[in-house]
């Protein structure tokens, strides 16, 4: 695919509404996210940074569903999430969004092209070898497809991960810490491939991170401190 | 996504985690538990059947139709057309001659085809090598025993005459399938071919002639036949199987049953622990995967179809490896032990095959049940923060399933409330004590937590995870119990039933001895230095009544029940429980001044003459009733061997009826002349061999220890798989664990010892555990099951304790030592 330009925001894709999350330990209620709005157009690439403990992780998961808010609501594509029950939510995830997490998260039991296959059989695509396998050449693993996780190196993991998330080409792309795990030579390869990927294919791009270098690279930085928009 | 692309995907993650090691541990338990069952499922359907057949070599043929008059030829030709194995017989006392000598023989006319079943075994001279028959005795000749031989002093060759004809002496018979049947066999024997029948002239009106029809064949047909048989049979004729055995072999045969179940039982118990505990791992090691999952669009419902076909799939190619096993297996024992049967091994029915599928499928899937709805109810934030620990799979109300599939399970094995009920209470019992022992043990543990660092780590590991902690400890301890009940209170019990029979146990009893013969006979027994036998008293009678209501066969359905009503009772008296009888309900009574009017009763024939505790039973001894109430029911193990009554009186009841006394004694083999000169002395005692029926229930005793030993090697298995699942279970915690305490400076010696306390510790509690549920299952087993004496062996617990830590010390030390040798980031990346 030739590469193209981030476009411009035309169309809205995400759009966060006076979002909060409150947990309750006891007799202690801690907030962690409190009246949090902005929207995300398609194919833009942000960064959402703060410190430890400033709300981005929880920030990431209500956007992608995987957790449930207390206040506010989350539009994906005109959806509101938390419309839907688990089960849609995760359908939802399923069509539109792929991720890339800190500590990898792949399946052990699994080869890397099993694992990256996994998003293609979950959605019941049949023969999803050719498309994992060509995306694995395209991270630089065309050599290690049969290498189970714990035979590849932390760099080598998360291109697998990377390959997974982009398999079924999703419009949104949730990545947390992605080179967290990683050495800074590492890292910079990863993170030039995950830009690289998100041009060709022209996904939204939504990067956790706490590293104001990897934030720059970002069209747009929303910046949490104490669980708000600052 | 429809269903056949959910089953492919089922069968593909299946493949993956099988690749990667995930599901060794549960098909293996599967395996274990499946091969178990199959193998004592093929016991019970082929190699019991082959033991029931040795059995009916006592009758010489499956079936037997007797009567005192020449049987039907319809009942013949039936036999015949429903492909029957079919040969007459017939039985009558006749002088045999020899020159001036005669002595009363038991003649025996036998056809072609004759034995059915067993063999005949015969010699070339006295006490030559015995050999099996082929055949039957030639026209013109005879087999003889040895009494006719030394009786009438003729030799091998030479011509007895046996009424009209002489018949030259061809061989020594040693050995008759028959010849205990009835036990009136007390004169020497004569086999005669059927040929030689006429020119004998003895056949005539009024001879006491008895025809015996034998039949033998497929279990089905002969059971059809006698279905058949018993509407065309008139009064007088009689009908014997199986069915109708000797109490002594049935006796045998039941507790060979049992002890076949009990190793089967014991073998799926523990194989649910090992599937139970090892599909929990699976849960933890899956957890992550399924969050992962859920991350990528699958929902609960597709993650828990998902899973639940991988384990219905699982568990089927396990299953059907354990039934390929247990088939094998099965074949091998058949090898081995058809050799000991003598008899061919039937074939076998595929029901096994399908009790051990079932088997298999129920297991795994009650027992992964738990984990499959955990693993769907996994968090999805789990993703991002690991900490979420492991959802609930309804906790302890989800293992109801497994724990009634298992219930299920022993009850239907069993096929014995008793049993069951005994194995279920006991084992459930069981769990929780040692559930509550763990966790007083553990709070006890505390104490030691100022000794060294390395105590102090592999104790607090202990309490950290307090629940897994005491499962382990239960788990091995049942895994432990297994091994020591296989190694030491097994011999004990198989022991125990084999000394319950021993080589000199009586072999012949002796009847009809008369009031002044019992000063005579004793010294007659003391003159040949056989031990003083004691004599039983016996008096006959009929039961007229019982309670106001009068006693007739017709009112009873049961063929045995009717035999019994006309026939006379042998009633005794004694003043102490004779010690092979056991009291089920009632009281027996004391030994001085009993109350004269109470009646001691066998229970299995109470219960098919319908008589019950504190009825009224009226007998009819010589024309004066004597009435008294049924104030016990006893058991009484029939394979002692003992002289044993179905009805006892206390002392006072019965003197002065017109009485008998009966004895038994043990005969040494090849000492004929000593029968002959107690024949010849008191020539009214009627001589009843038992010596065969002993020795096949000896052999049979022999050969089902043999096949239990071989059974419960599958037992051992499954425990040794569930000390490994034990072990596995906390293992990648305590992996992680030492991997943190080496980044913080831990030597690999100190973590050594930490884990070798703790394993110590873990396998000493086991162990004590272990030493008193195999000590409580012995017991339980032998006296309350199998009717055996038992005694506690002290080394079950020295044995338990020490194997117990130790065992887990060892296992546990090979399990962990690959890892305190790899550098601890490496640990933490894998477990990461």
């Amino acid at each position: 695919m030739p590469e193209t330009p981030a476009t411009p925001a035309i169309k809205t894709l995400i759009e966060v509404s006076q979002l909060g999350k409150e947990v309750t330990t006891g007799n202690t209620s801690l907030t962690i996210l409190q009246g949090v709005s902005f929207t995300i157009a398609a194919g833009e690439a942000v960064a959402v940074v703060g410190v430890s403990g400033s709300g981005k992780s929880t920030l990431l998961a209500l956007m992608a569903g995987l957790d449930t808010a207390s206040t506010g609501s989350v539009r994906i594509a005109g959806q509101d999430l938390f419309a839907l029950d688990e089960d849609g939510r995760a359908s939802l995830r399923g069509r539109t969004m792929g991720f890339v997490f800190q500590s990898f998260q792949l399946l052990a039991s699994m080869t890397a092209l099993e694992n990256v296959m996994v998003p293609l059989e979950l959605a019941g695509v049949e023969n999803g070898k050719v498309a994992a396998t060509a995306l694995l050449q395209r991270v630089g693993l065309g050599e290690r497809l049969n290498h189970y996780p714990k035979q590849l190196s932390g760099g080598e993991q998360q291109r697998v991960a990377i390959a997974r998330a982009f398999v079924k080409s999703p419009a949104i792309l949730l990545a947390d810490e992605p080179t967290g795990n990683l050495d800074a030579t590492t890292g910079g390869q990863i993170i030039d491939l995950m830009f690289e990927l998100n041009r060709e294919r022209n996904t939204t791009l939504i990067l956790v991170t706490h590293d104001e270098k990897l934030s720059a690279r970002c069209g747009r930085v929303i910046r949490l401190a104490g669980g708000r928009l600052q | 996504m429809n269903l056949l692309h959910e089953l492919r995907m089922a069968l593909r993650l299946l493949m993956r985690d099988f690749r990667a090691g995930e599901l060794t541990l549960i098909v293996v338990a599967v395996i274990i538990a499946v091969a178990g069952v199959t193998t004592v499922g093929f016991f019970t359907d082929r190699v019991q059947l082959a033991l029931n057949r040795q059995a009916n070599q006592l009758l010489g043929a499956d079936l037997v139709i007797s009567h005192d008059r020449a049987l039907p030829t319809e009942m013949v030709q039936e036999a015949q057309r429903r492909q029957l194995s079919v040969t007459q017989m017939l039985r009558f006392p006749s002088m045999a001659v020899f020159g001036d000598k005669n002595v009363l023989a038991d003649i025996k006319v036998v056809a072609a085809g004759y034995p059915l079943r067993g063999e005949v075994r015969i010699a070339d001279k006295l006490y030559g090598e015995e050999r099996r028959a082929i055949g039957v005795p030639a026209p013109g000749t005879a087999w003889v025993d040895e009494r006719i031989l030394s009786q009438l002093g003729v030799a091998i060759g030479e011509k007895i005459a046996i009424g009209n004809n002489n018949l030259s002496i061809a061989a020594i018979m040693t050995q008759e399938p028959d010849a205990a049947v009835g036990f009136i066999n007390a004169g020497p024997r004569v086999m005669v071919n059927e040929a030689d029948l006429a020119a004998t002239g003895l056949v005539q009106t009024g001879s006491r002639i008895g025809y015996r029809l034998q039949i033998a064949g497929s279990a089905d047909a002969v059971d059809d036949y006698r279905e058949w048989v018993v509407a065309q049979m008139r009064p007088g004729q009689r009908i014997e199987g199986i069915r109708d055995a000797r109490p002594e072999i049935r006796s045998a045969l039941e507790r060979a049953e049992k002890f076949l179940n009990i190793a089967a039982l014991v073998s799926v118990l523990l194989a649910a622990m090992a599937i139970a505990l090892a599909a929990r791992r699976f849960l933890q090691r899956h957890l992550d995967a399924c969050a992962m999952m859920r991350c990528l669009g699958a929902s609960q419902g597709q993650l828990m179809r998902l899973y639940f076909v991988h384990f219905a799939l699982l568990g089927l190619a396990a299953s059907v490896i354990g039934c390929v096993i247990g088939a094998l297996a099965q074949q091998a024992l058949a090898y081995w032990l058809g050799s000991l049967v003598a008899v061919d091994l039937p074939r076998a029915s595929l029901m096994p095959l399908v009790q051990g599928v079932v088997t298999g499928l129920a297991l795994l899937l009650s027992f992964a049940l738990p984990p499959i709805i955990a693993l769907g109810r996994v968090p999805t934030m789990r993703v991002l923060r690991r900490d979420l620990g492991t959802p609930g799979g309804f906790g302890v109300a989800g293992y109801l399933l497994g724990y009634a599939v298992i219930a299920g399970m022993i009850f239907w094995k069993a096929s014995d409330v008793r049993l069951g009920t005994f194995v279920v209470i006991g084992f459930t019992g069981a769990m929780v004590v040692a559930g509550l022992a763990s966790w007083l043990l553990l709070k006890m543990l505390s104490g030691l937590r100022n000794s060294g660092i390395s105590w102090r780590f592999g104790i607090a590991n202990l309490r950290r995870r307090p629940l897994g902690t005491i499962v382990q400890v239960i788990a091995l301890g049942l895994g432990l119990m297994a091994l020591l009940t296989l190694t030491l209170i097994r011999n004990d019990l198989l022991n125990a039933w084999q000394a319950s029979l021993p080589a000199d146990a009586p072999n012949r009893f002796l009847v009809n001895i008369q009031d002044d013969q019992v000063a005579p006979l004793k010294r007659f027994f003391a003159e040949r230095k056989v031990a003083e036998p004691a004599m039983h008293p016996m008096i006959r009678g009929r039961l007229v009544k019982i309670n106001e209501r009068s006693v007739s066969a017709a009112a009873y359905a049961d063929e045995r029940a009717k035999r019994q009503i006309e026939r006379e009772f042998n009633l005794s008296w004694a003043a102490s429980l004779p010690k092979d009888n056991r009291i089920l309900s009632g009281q027996w009574w004391p030994e001085r001044g009993a109350l004269p009017g109470q009646f001691s009763m066998e229970d299995g024939i109470a219960l098919r003459l319908g008589v019950n505790l504190n009825d009224k039973l009226t007998f009819d001894i010589a024309g004066t009733p004597v009435s008294a109430t049924v104030t016990s029911l006893r058991k009484v193990d029939w394979d002692s061997f003992n002289v044993n009554f179905f009805m006892i009186a206390p002392p006072g009841l019965l003197e002065g009826q017109p009485v008998s006394y009966v004895t038994s004694f043990y005969l040494p083999p090849r000492n004929g002349e000593m029968l002959t000169a107690l024949i010849k002395q008191f020539p009214n005692l009627l001589v009843i061999d038992v010596a065969q029926v002993m020795a096949q229930v000896q052999k049979m005793i022999t050969q089902v220890a043999k096949a239990i030993q071989f059974v419960f090697l599958f037992t051992l298995l499954a425990g040794l798989v569930v000390f490994y699942a034990a072990i596995a279970s906390t293992q990648d915690d305590r992996i992680q664990q030492a991997a943190i305490m080496r980044t913080l400076g831990a030597s690999r010696a100190q973590l050594t010892r930490a884990h070798l306390a703790e394993f110590a510790v873990t396998g000493a509690l086991a162990g004590l555990i272990a030493a008193a549920g195999a000590s409580g299952l012995g017991y339980v087993l032998a006296v309350k099951v199998l009717n055996l004496s038992y005694n506690f062996s002290p080394l079950a617990w020295m044995a338990g304790v020490v194997l117990g830590s130790v065992g887990v010390a060892i296992a546990g030390y090979l399990g962990t030592r690959r890892v305190l040798a790899t550098p601890p980031m490496l640990v933490l990346r894998e477990l990461a």
